[in-house]
């Protein structure tokens, strides 16, 4: 039997003086700009450097033939990444799509394993058999690495969800591109993180482009840090060229999701100033477009400003230059010396036991 | 006439069911849509509603009474002016029982004297319910991995699926289950029924509905050093997964030297139902079992079910696990062990034989066991071989066979196009082509998606007709 509609409350509602201003539900704080040390700043500066450096040495060994198929270059976004993986645990985990040699330098992967994986070589991260967009390492916490655009997002929950299932204390952070915050399954991890409370952090490098397609010709809400709106999930857009708004971001961020309150979602903006893959002919944005980010924003340029208002001189800059320089020379010469996998190998690793 | 109000089928291959309760009485009236009993099956209750306006005239069918069979009468419905006297009369003395009595202890269901002779369910012939009826014969030859004397239990294919899922689970805390109505509902086909309550919403998971999404996240959580089970709710589903599922869970491994794994089963039934149609009934073990890096196990009976079950929990590597809709309901005898594991990858035989081999896989190993008898009334004496695993396949099994043989069929619930059948036919011609004394056929599902009419699902689907015309073209 159908029941009678309840009866509508007619009572007027008690006249309240203030309506309620206060969010109907809790929202992280505005992040502040981390506020350095000079030895962390040197820290940041030479990551970013290396990122820099190690790209611009995989583009020209690219162009020699020693690296093959695509490869996605990280330069002009180094901050991102710095800033944020500056501020991780050991207990954390990261993942991300295949531009992915930044973010694998900062947990700790040794340049020349990276590189080798580029050139196909045995001694490469994957034993050669993975290449630039498919990298990982266990003992890193890092979990790829991934050439499906939107994978990552629906894995890394699923690293999240490891995370709260073994009670182990950590995070994961997952990275995607613009282009792959369209795709359906990150609704649907997005959905599914919210609902178990699960510690994530999406990371969406808004680098304006996903391969030739700018993100307003893409996204019908362009603001993609409000993405996870309608999932309850909130979302913080930060300056991504800045290290040290990275970095704040950061600590807001595993502050929220630590304290157990589910996911949140980082919009970095930001700017890649190569090519989407090593064979973008890139007409898509003006030469002009490009310099004018390189000028007025460069997260390098930017950093060391900084330490150069913290007195650090010329000279000390230079030999963390020529350092660096050093590290990557050393990476591409093993590179490109060291052995090409055994034919045996082509038959390792498919299955892992034997039946 | 009064109404008979007979038994319902709750799905399109229930036989019989428990008719756990009245909600009327003799004498009171009902009108169409009143809920007049709750009726049960293994995976599923329902209640049944009247369609009819009228005083209910006589109850036959006591509430409680098990094994009741679909059509039987159950109880009668006046319409005006009817007096429930000789409304009653007729189907209860056709019955010879008090009408009210629940079938007796000693009497088996299927002569259960509630159904009047008009009242026996009417089958409908379909396809689906040859693959059904077909799935009842078990091996003749005894399997090696179970000791001399075992003792053998009878379960159904479901309850060997969960048993296997809970058992791993206690022994392993990483083994947790995820899937659409895995837990509360306790399974869509009830294969997970009780893990909820043992294991509790921690590893006893319901996601929404977002395959792609959950496939990712269980995939996500294998990498970060869990033992995830993922249910579809059928493989029709996981089309929508299937990226992760290969991408992402099939070729890590191999991507990253041999460092990262995944150690995930993907599980859910697979191939033809009945009468659900084409986006509902597919056979997807040709498409994973074409993907390196993937396992693929497809058991036909509850013992395989549960032992490989176990394995594929076990493994290293990620598994696709087959089940089969029809199966599900199905009563195999398994052995009574502790620990019962199977390997990966070995196939058995089924049924010996010396003058052909039919060689198939999950339900269509039923049909080929009856193509057998059919075919032994004639003096051709076939040999069933159950490959069980569809990659790694156990090729060394199909050849010891032709070699004995001669003579080789493959028979497949799915169709013959890129299929499992072709690889057998492959294997043959590559490394058994001196065994061979006519060529291998195939006889699998008609090239066509699966149509809905009972009479058309019949005409596409394999049966063990069909497997016995294709081994008379050879032998
Ligand atoms: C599912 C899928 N579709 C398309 C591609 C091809 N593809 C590779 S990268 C890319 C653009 C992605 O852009 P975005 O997510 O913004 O990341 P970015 O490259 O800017 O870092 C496309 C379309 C792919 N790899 N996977």
């Amino acid at each position: 039997m159908a029941k009678a509609p309840a009866a509508r409350k007619t009572e007027a509602p008690q006249s309240d003086p203030a309506p309620n201003r206060a969010p109907n539900r809790e929202r992280p704080g505005e992040p502040q700009s981390y506020r350095a040390s000079k030895d962390e700043l040197l820290e940041f500066y030479k990551q970013m450097l290396l990122i820099r450096r190690f790209e611009e040495k995989a583009g020209q060994l690219y162009g020699l033939g020693l690296i093959g198929g695509f490869c996605h270059l990280y330069i002009g976004q180094e901050a991102v990444a710095v800033g944020l993986q500056s501020a991780l645990s050991d207990k954390d985990s990261v993942i991300t799509g295949y531009r992915d040699h930044g973010h694998m330098l900062l947990c700790g992967i040794p340049p020349k394993d990276v590189m080798a994986e580029l050139t196909g070589r045995q001694a490469g991260i994957s034993k050669g058999k993975g290449g630039s967009m498919h990298m990982f390492s266990v003992e890193h916490k890092f979990y790829g690495g991934h050439g499906i655009v939107g994978a990552q997002v629906s894995l890394g929950t699923g690293l999240g969800f490891a995370h709260k299932y073994r009670q182990d204390g950590g995070v994961c952070l997952a990275y995607f591109g613009d282009g792959a915050s369209n795709q359906g399954q990150v609704y649907e991890s997005f959905n599914m993180a919210e609902l178990w409370k699960l510690p994530v952090i999406y990371v969406i490098e808004n680098n304006q482009y996903a391969m030739g397609t700018s993100v307003n010709r893409a996204s019908s809400e362009d603001q993609l840090y409000r993405r996870g709106e309608s999932f309850r999930i909130p979302g913080i857009q930060v300056d991504g060229m800045d290290v040290l708004a990275s970095r704040g971001a950061a600590e807001e961020a595993l502050a929220w999701v630590r304290a157990g309150k589910g996911p949140i979602i980082l919009e970095m903006k930001t700017y890649r100033y190569r090519g989407h893959s090593m064979s973008d002919p890139a007409k898509y944005r003006s030469r002009e477009e490009v310099q004018a980010v390189r000028d007025k924003s460069d997260p390098i340029e930017h950093c060391k400003k900084l330490l150069e208002d913290q007195g650090v001189g010329e000279a000390e800059l230079k030999t963390i230059e020529q350092e660096i320089r050093k590290i990557v020379a050393e990476a591409a010469d093993f590179a490109e010396s060291a052995p090409e996998p055994e034919p045996a190998e082509l038959y390792t690793d498919v299955l892992v036991e034997k039946y | 006439m009064p109404i008979e109000i007979k038994m319902p089928a709750l799905s399109p291959t229930m036989e019989e069911g428990t008719l756990a309760k009245w909600l009327v009485k003799e004498g009171d009236t009902v009108k169409s849509g009143d809920i007049m009993a709750e009726i049960e099956t293994d995976k599923a209750t329902m209640e049944f509603e009247a369609v009819d306006e009228g005083t209910i005239g006589k109850i036959m069918i006591a509430e409680g009474s098990d094994n009741v069979k679909v059509g039987t009468v159950i109880a009668t419905l006046l319409e005006e002016g009817e007096s429930a006297d000789t409304a009653a009369a007729a189907p209860a003395e056709r019955s010879g029982e008090g009408a009210n009595a629940a079938p007796k202890e000693e009497q088996p269901a299927d002569k259960a004297p509630n159904a009047p002779e008009s009242t026996v369910p009417h089958k409908v012939e379909t396809g689906a319910r040859q693959l059904y009826d077909a799935a009842k014969h078990d091996a003749e030859v005894s399997d090696p991995a179970i000791p001399e004397g075992t003792e053998m239990v009878k379960i159904t294919l479901r309850e060997a699926l969960r048993d296997a899922m809970a058992e791993e689970m206690r022994k392993d805390d990483r083994v947790f289950v995820m899937g659409e109505e895995v837990a509360e509902y306790q399974g869509a086909y009830k294969v997970t029924q009780g893990l909820l309550d043992e294991f509790g919403p921690a590893r006893v998971i319901d996601t929404p509905i977002t395959e792609y999404g959950f496939a990712g996240v269980g995939t996500g959580a294998a990498m970060g050093g869990l033992r995830p089970i993922v249910e579809f709710m059928t493989f029709n589903f996981a089309m929508q997964a299937i990226d992760h599922i290969i991408n992402s869970a099939a070729k890590t491994n191999y991507m990253s030297g041999g460092q990262m794994r995944c150690p995930i089963v993907f599980r859910g039934p697979n191939g033809a139902a009945s009468r659900v149609g084409a986006q509902h009934s597919q056979n997807y073990g040709p498409w994973y079992a074409s993907v390196p890096g993937l396992i693929v196990i497809a058991p036909y009976d509850a013992a395989d079910a549960k032992g490989l079950m176990k394995a594929a929990i076990r493994t290293e590597d990620p598994v696709v696990f087959l089940e089969n809709e029809l199966l599900y309901g199905r009563t195999f005898e398994i052995p009574a062990l502790d620990d019962y594991v199977l390997p990966i990858g070995k196939a058995r035989t089924m049924r010996e034989g010396k003058d052909v081999t039919i060689v198939s896989y999950s339900i269509g190993v039923g049909l080929a066991l009856e193509a057998a008898e059919k075919l032994a009334e004639e003096g051709i004496d076939a040999e069933v071989i159950d490959l069980r695993t569809l990659r790694p396949l156990d090729k060394a099994a199909v050849l010891k066979s032709l070699k004995k043989t001669n003579r080789l069929v493959v028979a497949e619930e799915g169709w013959a196009t890129c299929s499992i059948a072709s690889e057998i036919v492959a294997i043959c011609m590559e490394e058994g082509f001196d065994d061979l004394d006519a060529p291998v056929l195939r006889v699998a599902n008609e090239d066509v998606p699966l149509p809905y009419a009972a009479n058309l699902e019949k005409l596409a689907l394999l049966s063990s007709a069909k497997i016995v015309d294709t081994v008379k073209k050879i032998v």
